[in-house]
């Protein structure tokens, strides 16, 4: 883990550098393990397939189950993991659907959201059971987090192409 | 319409006003790229809410696409001992 001296650190540069840190390690694993100079197709289409998951384990674990997302997301990976689990993620449904029934028999312009909301309860980890409010101050972190491993990864593109 | 609302009684939010909705939904504003310049009050939530979504895919799509261009270029890299040197390089 970084040991920076914390004066006033910008929290999500912490979280950034944690992000740099677990997916740095994650792809020197994925390279260790595989380390051919011209793999087959199928290699390399598994090897995107670990990268990618490697992505986004390594946010969902920086941002620990701080956030609705997160925990939504890190459930996710765990049940994925034991194939007998039949746990469901521990959200709290049932608050949140009396909100959105009383949302959508509300007919001004938080009525109409609710519909609009479908969409970007789909995309947003855990969306489904959130309550409006919720979702979109998720969707605010979530996005953030989106630009930081788009950020990390471009960056380590870059150094891979300056250092062939 | 407050007795509906009192109907739902949530400890977290007990009541969601507009206000705090419009409030999130400018906050989501400025972080979309398409919408940042322009003023709140112009672009209507569900607006907002559609360029969400689309930002969310684009990024999505984004991940897909350089996890791909990793996958080819980490054949050829020794990221183990330059790890170091990337790291430094990155947060600065």
């Amino acid at each position: 883990m970084m040991n920076t001296p914390q004066q006033v650190k910008n929290p999500s540069s912490s979280l950034k550098s944690r992000f740099i840190t677990r997916f740095l390690g994650a792809l020197t694993k994925i390279n260790a393990e595989d380390p051919i100079s011209s793999p087959s197709p199928t290699r390399i289409f598994q090897r995107y397939r670990r990268i990618k998951v490697a992505s986004n384990k390594s946010m969902a674990y920086s941002v620990r189950s701080r956030r609705i997302w997160s925990r939504a997301m890190l459930s996710r990976f765990r049940s994925r993991r034991s194939a007998f689990s039949g746990r469901r993620s521990s959200v709290k449904t049932t608050n949140c659907t009396t909100i959105n029934v009383t949302i959508n028999e509300n007919k001004t312009a938080k009525g109409g959201l609710d519909m609009q909301t479908d969409e970007l309860r789909e995309l947003v980890p855990g969306g489904e059971a959130m309550d409006v409010c919720n979702l979109l101050d998720e969707t605010a972190h979530y996005i953030k987090c989106l630009t930081t491993q788009v950020q990390v990864m471009r960056k380590i593109v870059d150094f891979c192409h300056l250092s062939k | 319409m407050s007795s509906r609302r009192s109907r739902s009684r949530q400890s977290g939010a007990s009541r969601i006003t507009d206000d705090q909705i419009i409030d999130l939904v400018s906050k989501l504003q400025q972080l979309i790229p398409e919408l940042r310049g322009r003023r709140p009050d112009k672009v209507s939530a569900s607006k907002v809410l559609q360029e969400t979504c689309n930002y969310i895919r684009s990024l999505h799509r984004e991940v897909d696409g350089l996890s791909d261009r990793l996958s080819q270029l980490l054949a050829s890299t020794d990221t183990d001992s330059d790890q170091a040197a990337i790291i430094r390089s990155l947060l600065m």
